[in-house]
């Protein structure tokens, strides 16, 4: 056990150390140079060369990357040059409009995704089974990008059940109003999820139903209930655990699609509209932060997936 | 006597043997369909690409200038059948070029991964050694990298984008995943008998790996391929809508979406339910039309679950 966390804790520190240095040096590799870039049409000669004596960019790269490093370890991240804000207090306030989508959406898709699947597996092939895997098998043709508009469309325009864009309220404000802001774009976010989880589930589910210590607990007389409850969820759980960590990972693609469109000031929407502006230092921030949580996440399921089956820490 | 006594049994259970056999193959040929679905969606996927392709020969509206004399934000009509957008262009004609977009960036895209991660994949896992642990080590760290997150980063800083940068950076994204693919699908073969037959009567190993490998790890590959195709396309469109792919006014139906939807949150004081409705539909069709021949094909193949 020690070994194997030992183990995928050195990767995590090669991966960190990697995802450190693509951020660093994917501005730089790639043609023109920040400094251009942030002038724009004010791109003289000297005013080049003053910004690359302020941001220190006349040094060597790698010297560059240490400097960039030790700031990081800091906690210094840089600041937007279009608003002077430092990059470290947009991240900080925008991340948690993020970690609370993740957090509804996954209430949302659990909550559905157990029962559908419990339900489907005890009677497989039957009425109920074949609908939900027909819906969800065309659920995954259905992208955030393709059903958040539909749904704002459905819900916002038409309806009005749910608040329209830019009608954000943060938490600490009103607390109805702001998870009555959030309801619409997780609920988008869910709909992914669920797909994925009662997938998983029910097939594990039904493979796990015809093994013989079922058949056992069956002819012991133990009810239904008990044998799905206490014998079959927890050996099945594991390939839609192993799934949670990606699917996590995959639903920040979906946060920026819904922060956008509903203009909400989360990381996404934030990291567009630098890059729209060309805003580098705060593009680099976001993406070192985005890419380090995920790999965070992954590692944390990693770890989670022993606790549920611990032998997969032995192998 | 006793010969004939002796074959003539054997010869009438093998005769038994043979007629079970070949019942089994019956059935099993008859389980084994791609069904009706199956046909539907590869002729929409043909039919697709098909318009996309003979799009400039088609008696198209122009999908990039729009006509003043249309209704701005038309519902359906005799000239505009699926009706018009904010510049008064036609949604319709858009689609189809905007289909060319999604084509080439799915399609290019799993053909440069599978380029650049399929064939290094077969190569390291029919030779394995230190090649292999390097390659499947480096894949793994590639692979944790969040890909839209530095898709977004490498799209905002190489400009202008065009479809050929999208589909050469998806394809690049895409390789290691590919590789894992190709390279658990090879070594469950690369060491089977018939591998080792080939390899006793001194085939080389680049006829190995074509005349014997290639063969039986390609259903497989066709399968998955169809899958990262419809996973590009997802990426592309999410792209798109973020404002980061082709530059408009190129139509593709992600930024057709960015701009029913920004139309929808009353960005321009306007409303255009078309401009999401049909661009949705299309990239819903498209999606799950690669998904069914996909997975209808893994069943056909009998693609068993390989570990990846």
């Amino acid at each position: 056990m020690a070994r194997y966390i030992a183990k995928r804790l050195a990767l995590l520190i090669v991966i960190i150390l990697f995802v450190s240095v693509a951020a660093f040096f994917l501005v730089h590799l790639l043609p023109g140079d920040p400094a251009t870039t942030i002038l724009g049409p004010n791109a003289t000669a000297q005013n080049v060369a003053t910004i690359n004596k302020e941001l220190g960019l006349n040094k060597p790269l790698w010297q560059q990357y240490f400097i960039w490093m030790g700031h990081v370890l800091q906690g210094n991240l840089g600041q937007s040059f279009t608003t002077h804000q430092t990059t470290t207090s947009i991240i900080a306030e925008s991340f948690p409009i993020d970690v609370e989508l993740i957090i509804f959406s996954q209430i949302i898709a659990f909550a559905i995704a157990f029962p559908m699947a419990m339900h489907a597996a005890r009677r497989p092939n039957k009425l109920f089974d074949q609908a939900s895997n027909g819906t969800t098998f065309a659920m995954l043709a259905l992208p955030p990008f393709v059903i958040a508009p539909v749904l704002v469309l459905i819900f916002a325009v038409h309806w009005h059940v749910f608040p329209g864009p830019a009608s954000y309220v943060p938490l600490t404000q009103n607390f109805w109003s702001n998870i009555h802001t959030m309801l619409l774009p997780s609920i988008v976010l869910a709909l992914g999820s669920i797909v994925v989880y009662f997938r998983l589930l029910r097939n594990d589910l039904i493979s796990t139903l015809q093994e013989d210590f079922i058949t056992m607990a069956r002819s012991k007389g133990l009810s239904d209930r008990r044998i799905m409850w206490r014998h079959a969820l927890r050996p099945s759980s594991i390939s839609m655990l192993a799934s949670a960590g990606v699917t996590i990972s995959t639903l920040i693609a979906g946060t920026f699609v819904v922060e956008l469109l509903l203009q909400m000031p989360g990381l996404g929407y934030q990291l567009v509209s630098s890059v729209n502006q060309d805003d580098y230092t705060v593009v680099q921030g976001i993406t070192l932060v985005v890419a380090i949580a995920i790999v965070l996440i992954n590692f944390i399921f990693d770890f989670l997936f022993t606790i549920v089956d611990p032998r997969i820490a032995r192998e | 006597m006793s010969s004939v006594a002796l074959t003539e049994p054997t010869n009438e259970a093998f005769a038994d043997l043979k007629e079970e056999l070949v019942a089994d193959a019956a059935t099993e040929a008859t389980k084994k369909k791609l069904g009706v679905l199956f046909w539907i969606c590869a002729v929409w996927i043909l039919l697709v690409a098909a318009l996309a392709i003979t799009a400039s020969l088609l008696p198209l509206h122009d999908p990039t200038i729009g006509n003043y004399n249309w209704p701005q934000n038309g519902g359906p009509s005799s000239t505009n059948w699926l009706g018009t957008d904010d510049l008064y262009r036609d949604i319709l004609s858009r689609l189809i070029y905007g289909a060319r977009v999604s084509l080439i960036v799915g399609f290019g895209g799993a053909l440069i991964g599978l380029a650049l991660g399929g064939i290094p994949a077969m190569l390291s896992a029919y030779r394995r050694g230190r090649v292999d642990t390097i390659l499947n080590t480096g894949s793994y760290i590639f692979l944790a990298f969040p890909a839209l997150v530095a898709l977004i980063a490498i799209v905002s800083f190489w400009k202008p984008t065009n479809v050929w940068k999208i589909t050469l950076i998806i394809g690049i994204f895409g390789a290691p995943l590919i590789f894992r693919i190709v390279r658990a699908a090879t070594l469950s073969y690369a060491t089977r008998d018939f591998v080792l037959a080939a390899k006793a009567l001194g085939a080389s190993d680049s006829r190995i790996l074509a005349r014997e490998i290639l063969p039986n790890i390609m259903p497989t590959i066709i399968s998955f391929s169809l899958i990262a195709v419809a996973t590009i396309i997802v990426l592309e469109g999410t792209l798109a809508f973020l404002g980061l792919s082709v530059s408009p006014p190129t139509p593709s139906w992600g930024n057709m979406l960015y701009e029913g939807s920004q139309l929808l949150v009353g960005a321009k004081g306007q409303t255009n339910v078309w401009l999401v409705i049909f661009p949705a539909t299309a990239m819903f069709s498209l999606l799950f039309s690669l998904n069914v021949v996909a997975d209808k094909l893994r069943a056909y193949f009998d693609v068993t679950e390989i570990k990846l």
